[in-house]
């Protein structure tokens, strides 16, 4: 009736994984208890769960990131403090079937489901903002791609209670991941997560291309978009690109551990480095993926905070293209020790080499555009300037390993890990959290406590160092990673720095909570009433914050780079009180119930229950049904709806 | 705002040299765009079953070979009935923006007709092999034949059921700019899969079979 | 156009009314190419060491024609952004082919074979 579930799903014997559970369980119905209590079900569900505006579903996507880097910290911590203690004759306090789970989830939960729900949803947020449009291309569909990232975030994270989660490493290599080696529901879990999550974010990557490709203000050529939208096109390109490689090979795997094909197995003419290659050709354009979107908030933000024009537009925009393609060639990196010739492994370490130039132009960019600006060092500057730094060292590091010969020394050991935590953390994390303090004014009508910023900034840049930096030492040492105890009595020091590290990075989470919290009660002396806070440049400065459903009452008409500078400085703008009806379209369910189901058929193929498999199907092609058959009937906002909100933010900001 | 950058720094308005600034594209545009970037997103899922088919070809672990397998026969047919369905389903769009609504139906049927067709050669071909033991366990090379063509053969399947669904969608409602949105939708995916089963063909088929 | 020629394509909804004779041509070289390949397949017709090469060209060739001819890529004003999708899509697809094969191909060059590593464990 259950298939493979009983109660011995429940890790009632390991008291960590326990005291997980319960605080999720608690928390959860915590939450549940309040929304009951204070009757906020029908705003929530009406405005935030079924909402198709772009806006929203962005929030929601950096929420759901903020709640799983404190997720996937948890484990990073978890990790240092075992490492701090587990040397020689101490065993430390977790055994390595949990151990291995740890640095699984860590790795997954930090990529998949805190990078990239971050990045999308900045992206969504931004992009038709930018633009200067209403919303995106698909709206029922952006919803959709929300709903499934959050269901494959709830599976992984109901595995931590019902079962376990894979042992494999964050990218499951075969055999280990084969139903031979890994015999539990944990690689179930991981694949069922990522494919319903990945699906999800395939069809938001289609749906950002085809928004920027088509759906522009009048005026806006290409070569007028923000550099941040250029960003996001290239990274949304990679998503379609890269995507599908990942759904294909994840597919194979499904099919050798739940159909007994041969595509990696170690017997029946199975090759698991065709596994290995697949899974690269897929990560590497997904380092990109997240790193490109940072690229481009750093762009905006030291433009603005400069006050002085990007320089180098044009340079900028080539380098982004050229790493948008670079990237797709040079996957065998991740691999040169598994056996290719020196042919195969020179070509492969010498592009890897040659996409360090077009990012090497950029720092040039930002740096130049610093040259003789005016800079305010505002909490998005410093998350830039600290960016640069370390960005450059982890770069260097990254051209390092790049040589094959270096690299057959330093693969697999905690160099490794130190050299992509810090290209990671330096460029996607710094600007993600950049971009957060940058634009959560025009979310949500008022600025981010700015003291609380800096600590946050400077506890993460420190503990960054702390953290990282022994790791390199240690690496070059021997120190393997993913490795749960060392005999070697002469590392504990470096690993007891790197937990203080840790520690202080904590301090900086738990410093943007504050801050979160903090601003929010004080929002009242915060607000920003111009839309502008920041004396912004780009189109999304140009409207109210928050801005209404629609965007703009009349789009904005581009006829420059840095489209609402070029308006301030020219007065022009807004001059007619007259506006043109407009059609919005209406909320939509698909997403969420999309999701309900995806999450019934991913946890019901994870443990064997085909008739609930069946259910969920069914219900899901209802949905699609219901979505195929539906006839498209807008919301119509009418021309006096908007004259009069435009005429209240108006009023009530813009002085004159 | 730095005081001194005054109108005189700033630069021009530029004319429009390109249709790139012409504002928001119409709705037919924007979903046949969307559509056109799913399918290449398809493509590529495509590329790595067909990279890996390619790998894996010679792996029959004792099991039968391409060689021994395949008969050009049936590949020729099924490859007429798909790339006449393609025609059809062609036709089928002709005669729905003439508004000739029964060549629509009829062109529709026959597309059906002629997938269904394929579809049921693929299966008859796959259920031989089973029944010889040569099924998708048996060897890696196997695995990564069934898998390509099988999904290539899901997809048929599913846009037989779309197919008939956007006709009855048709039949209900008539030609409105949205339901001829999705009919056009389902003609590209129609002939997006005889690309995929040229490549299929060529791979697979004549190529094994040598 | 219909297809892509109508729904990505031109911005006016104007059908050309030669999509008739437009498919018909694309089928009529569509049979000519499946033709030439089975020939070439089957028969001694082509250098033998050449059939898989000439196989791949008149294959690239039939998609060709397909994409011309029933999808109608790149036969209108606003066709731009489709072959340059359509550009990017090909160029992952041939690194993700070419590359795989050629990485595969090459796995073995620095390992030791089974039999090898039999002989040193002996």
């Amino acid at each position: 009736m259950l298939g493979k579930l009983t109660w011995q799903a429940i890790p009632w014997h390991e008291p960590p994984a326990m005291a997980a559970s319960a605080f999720i369980i608690l928390g959860i119905l915590g939450i549940l208890i309040l929304i009951t209590r204070k009757g906020w079900w029908g705003y929530l569900w009406n405005e935030w769960l079924t909402s198709v505006d772009h806006k929203r579903i962005g929030v929601m996507y950096v929420l759901l990131a903020l709640v799983l880097l404190v997720r996937g910290f948890s484990d990073a911590i978890m990790m240092r403090t075992q490492l701090a203690m587990a040397a020689g004759n101490a065993p430390g306090y977790l055994p390595p079937e949990h151990y291995d789970q740890i640095f699984t989830a860590h790795g997954t939960i930090m990529i998949f489901f805190m990078a990239m729900p971050f990045v999308i949803g900045l992206m969504n947020f931004v992009v038709p903002l930018q633009l200067g449009v209403r919303d995106v291309a698909f709206p029922v569909l952006n919803s959709v791609s929300f709903w499934l990232t959050a269901a494959g975030a709830l599976l992984v994270n109901v595995s931590l209670v019902v079962g376990e989660f894979a042992r494999t490493g964050w990218l499951a290599y075969p055999p280990l991941s084969e139903l031979a080696f890994s015999p539990g529901v944990g690689v179930d879990y991981y694949l069922w997560a990522l494919q319903i999550s990945g699906l999800g974010t395939l069809l938001a990557g289609i749906n950002m291309v085809t928004t920027i490709l088509k759906l522009r203000a009048p005026g806006m050529t290409y070569m007028r978009m923000p550099v941040f939208v250029w960003t996001a096109l290239c990274s949304s390109m990679m998503i379609v690109a890269a995507f599908p490689i990942l759904t294909a090979t994840f597919g194979m795997l499904l099919l050798d551990r739940y159909a007994g094909m041969h595509f990696f197995t170690t017997d029946g003419g199975g090759n698991f480095m065709m596994y290995v290659n697949l899974i690269w050709a897929w990560g590497h354009p997904e380092v990109y993926i997240l790193a490109l979107p940072g690229f481009g908030i750093f762009s905006e933000v030291i433009a603005t905070f400069s006050g002085k024009q990007l320089f180098g537009y044009r340079s900028m925009v080539l380098a982004t293209l050229a790493i948008c393609v670079l990237s797709n060639m040079v996957w065998l990196h991740h691999f040169f020790t598994m056996g290719a010739g020196a042919d195969v492994n020179a070509v492969f370490g010498i592009m890897s080499m040659i996409i360090a130039i077009p990012t090497g132009v950029k720092l040039f960019n930002w740096l130049f555009t610093m040259f003789r600006g005016r800079i305010r060092f505002e909490v998005p500057v410093l998350w830039t300037i600290g960016f640069m730094v370390t960005f450059v060292l982890g770069g260097l590091t990254g051209v390092l390993l790049a040589v094959p010969p270096a690299d057959f020394q330093l693969h697999n050991s905690l160099f490794l890990v130190a050299h992509f935590h810090n290209v990671i953390i330096g460029a996607v994390l710094f600007g993600l959290m950049a971009g957060y303090y940058y634009w959560f004014p025009k979310a949500f009508g008022f600025t981010l406590h700015r003291g609380l910023g800096v600590v946050s900034f400077w506890c993460w840049f420190i503990g960054f160092y702390l953290a990282f930096f022994p790791l390199y030492a240690v690496g070059l040492l021997g120190a393997t990673r993913r490795m749960q105890h060392y005999a070697d009595l002469s590392w504990q020091p470096y690993m007891i720095v790197a937990e203080v590290g840790a520690v202080v990075i904590m301090c900086g989470i738990i410093a943007t909570i504050l801050q979160l919290v903090i601003s929010i009660r004080t929002r009242e002396s915060r607000r920003d009433l111009t839309g502008d806070p920041w004396e912004g440049r780009t189109l999304e400065w140009a409207t109210a914050s928050p801005p209404p459903a629609y965007n703009f009452a009349r789009l904005p008409t581009v006829e420059s780079l840095d489209a609402f500078w070029v308006m301030k400085q020219r007065h022009t703008g807004n001059t007619s009180n007259v506006y043109p009806a407009i059609e919005m379209p209406r909320n939509s369910a698909n997403g969420f119930l999309t999701a309900f189901f995806a999450v019934v058929i991913g946890f019901s193929l994870v443990w064997h229950i085909w008739w609930l498999v069946v259910l969920g199907l069914a219900g899901a092609a209802v949905i699609l049904v219901s979505f195929g058959w539906r006839e498209r009937v807008p919301v119509e906002v009418s021309g006096e709806q908007l004259a009069a909100d435009e005429a209240a933010w108006r009023g009530a900001g813009v002085p004159g | 705002m730095s005081a001194e950058a005054g109108l005189a720094a700033l630069p021009a308005a530029e004319p429009l040299r390109s249709r790139s600034g012409a504002g928001p594209a119409p709705v037919r545009i924007v979903v046949g765009y969307g559509f056109w970037i799913f399918l290449l997103s398809d493509i590529i899922l495509f590329s790595a079953l067909f990279a890996t088919y390619a790998v894996q070809q010679g792996q029959t672990a004792g099991g039968p070979s391409a060689h021994q397998l395949f008969g050009l026969r049936n590949a020729g047919i099924e490859t007429l009935a798909l790339l006449f369905s393609s025609y059809t389903c062609g036709l089928a769009i002709v005669a729905m923006e003439q508004r000739r609504m029964s060549a629509f139906y009829l062109c529709f049927a026959l597309t059906f007709v002629l997938g269904a067709t394929f579809l049921g050669l693929e299966l008859t071909e796959f259920a031989g092999f089973v029944a010889r033991g040569a099924g998708p366990t048996r060897s890696g090379f196997l695995s990564a034949f069934f898998s390509l063509v099988g999904l290539h053969g899901a997809h048929v399947t599913v846009g037989l059921l779309w197919l008939i669904f956007l006709v009855a969608q048709t039949a209900y409602r008539g030609p409105l700019d949205y339901v001829r949105r999705r009919l056009l939708c389902f003609s590209l995916f129609w002939h997006a899969l005889d690309i995929i089963w040229v490549g299929l063909l060529t791979m697979v088929y004549l190529m094994g079979a040598r | 156009m219909a297809q892509i020629g109508a729904v990505v394509g031109a911005a006016t909804e104007h059908e050309s009314s030669g999509s008739f004779w437009t498919y018909t041509a694309g089928l009529g070289f569509a049979l000519l190419l499946t033709a030439a390949s089975f020939i070439v397949a089957q028969t001694d017709l082509l250098w033998q060491p050449g059939v898989a090469a000439g196989l791949v060209v008149l294959a690239v060739a039939q998609m060709g024609v397909h994409l011309v001819f029933f999808l109608h890529i790149g036969t209108d004003a606003e066709g731009t952004n489709n072959v340059l999708a359509l550009t990017f899509g090909v160029i992952i697809v041939a690194l993700v082919l070419a590359g795989s094969l050629w990485i595969m191909e090459h796995l073995n060059a620095n390992m030791l074979t089974p039999t090898q590593m039999m002989d040193m464990q002996r």
